[in-house]
């Protein structure tokens, strides 16, 4: 089974069947890393293009590993080393990256709707790695994945999202991703860090953790983006990490078997404790492993087969 | 099937046990024995073929083989050509295949694509002392220079025909038969 659209943009458009194929193919994926050569050729003969228009350490190395790995060939563009800097629109870069064979963009960009927006313009295929506060698919993927490897399934769940909801692209990715696989979401933050009408997206709005911790499955814990208090948005970094910051003993009011995750990067001694970021009950480099598994999965369905064969977005 | 095509019964459960019993022998036969000898069946047929294969020779030898799972899709050479993605299955090979003698194993060989690009996935898992190749059913009709160490039953078909291996574990019953394509 492909995915039946031309371009990936966001799992708000994605259905069920397809996230499952993607999760399970990744399954497939990850038994590469045991090997002696961790390569196959499935992508022989592929260009893959990075075009990053925000700094990106883990997503950016992982779709690139994850191309190579599938023997694509993989070029990666940001913004600061290119002609960008000399006003070149993203269009025209992207477009430029196409006329050299692209087959697949792989497009980050700080605007939300940017990249459906390549999408409708370029024939290559177009895949998200973050628009805005908009979507971050892969990341979300990976979650899922992570979560279902090391509980067995995602139905019935109860998944806890902490932190700035309102800016988080992840929080909202991960939010579709768990509802089409029937988790019961919660969020959790400071009222200004919480969009209003969230519960409208299929979720429980908390604003006290202690409440919010009750009887959880996973913990998903985002990074405090510090920008966000010179607006105002929080007070002070320690009232955050009194009221929603997690260390040794807030973790033991929770059960010894819920997993702790956060997709990077991160505010040590913020949101995170070094002895919860790095204890027993941590995924969070199994997280990011598991990134390269999902991408691959994802760029194989996506760059395999032909894209005038796709439905159009 | 469409209606008008014709099937033709060549292996029932009997034959294909007596045929597996006798390439077992000839297995051990030609390894002398089970010294490093390894088993590895090609999804999805490949696989409860090696699971037989690997009780025979227990039955025969006293020691069980290692069972490895090799899923080539991920190697086919007509991804690029065919609609859609074909779907990955894992493969699973819990051993270090260096230095053994590998049975590479599946139920029909046509072309000799899928062996070619099973041949290429085993190399990146390491470098086997030999590998030799297993099959149920030899129909002909190479297109690559790949051939047979050990053959259960070679049948003569023309390209329009197709040959269908059913076995109890994914099929519910032993069977091959041939029929005509009629597309």
């Amino acid at each position: 089974m492909s995915i039946k659209r031309k371009d990936f943009l966001g799992l708000y458009n994605t259905d069920r069947e397809e996230i499952v194929s993607i999760l399970n193919t990744a399954e497939s994926m990850k038994e590469i890393f045991t090997r002696t050569v961790k390569k196959v050729p499935t992508l022989r003969g592929k260009t893959i293009v990075n075009l990053f228009f925000e700094p990106s350490t883990r997503t950016k190395s992982s779709f690139s590993l994850a191309a190579k790995r599938l023997s694509a060939d993989v070029m990666s563009v940001s913004k600061k080393m290119s002609s960008v800097q000399k006003g070149e629109s993203l269009l025209d870069t992207a477009k430029t990256m196409e006329a050299m064979g692209a087959d697949v963009v792989v497009v980050r960009h700080g605007s939300p709707g940017a990249v459906e927006f390549l999408a409708e313009q370029l024939s290559a295929r177009v895949l998200n790695a973050g628009d805005g506060a908009h979507a971050h698919p892969t990341q979300a993927l990976l979650d899922l994945y992570t979560i279902k490897e090391n509980l067995g399934q995602i139905k019935g769940l109860k998944i806890l999202i902490v932190g700035d909801i309102t800016h988080s692209r992840v929080a909202r990715s991960n939010i579709w991703g768990l509802n089409h696989l029937g988790a019961e979401v919660r969020v959790v933050g400071p009222n200004t860090l919480l969009p209003v009408e969230i519960e409208k997206m299929g979720v429980e709005k908390y604003t006290d953790l202690d409440q919010a911790l009750s009887d959880v499955d996973v913990i998903n814990i985002l990074r405090i983006q510090l920008e966000r208090q010179k607006s105002g948005l929080f007070p002070s970094i320690n009232e955050y990490i009194k009221f929603y910051g997690f260390h040794e003993e807030r973790l033991m009011q929770v059960d010894d078997e819920v997993l702790i995750m956060h997709p990077g990067p991160m505010n040590r001694g913020i949101e995170i404790d070094s002895e919860v970021a790095d204890g027993k009950q941590s995924v969070i480099t199994e997280q990011v492993t598991n990134g390269v598994a999902v991408r691959m999965a994802l760029l194989y369905l996506l760059a395999g087969g032909n894209p005038e064969d796709a439905e159009i977005t | 099937m469409t209606l008008n095509s014709e099937k033709r019964t060549v292996l029932k459960a009997e034959g294909i046990q007596r045929i597996l019993r006798r390439m077992a022998h000839e297995i051990i036969e030609n390894n002398e024995g089970t010294e490093q000898l390894v088993l590895i069946g090609i999804r999805t047929r490949g696989v409860p073929l090696a699971r037989r294969l690997i009780a025979m020779i227990k039955e025969f030898e006293g020691t069980e083989v290692p069972l490895g799972i090799l899923d080539i899709t991920l190697y086919r050479d007509d991804l690029s050509t065919i609609g859609e993605q074909p779907v990955v299955h894992k493969t699973e090979i819990p051993f270090d295949i260096t230095g053994k003698k590998v049975i590479l194993i599946d139920d029909v060989i046509y072309t000799g694509r899928t062996v070619r690009s099973a041949l290429d996935a085993l190399v990146d898992f390491g470098r086997p002392d030999k590998i030799k190749l297993a099959v149920l059913i030899d129909r002909g009709h190479r297109e690559l220079p790949i051939r047979t160490d050990f053959v259960g039953k070679k049948v003569s078909t023309s390209q329009n025909e197709l040959i269908t291996v059913f076995l109890e574990e994914t099929d519910g019953e032993d069977k091959v038969f041939i029929e005509e394509n009629n597309y």
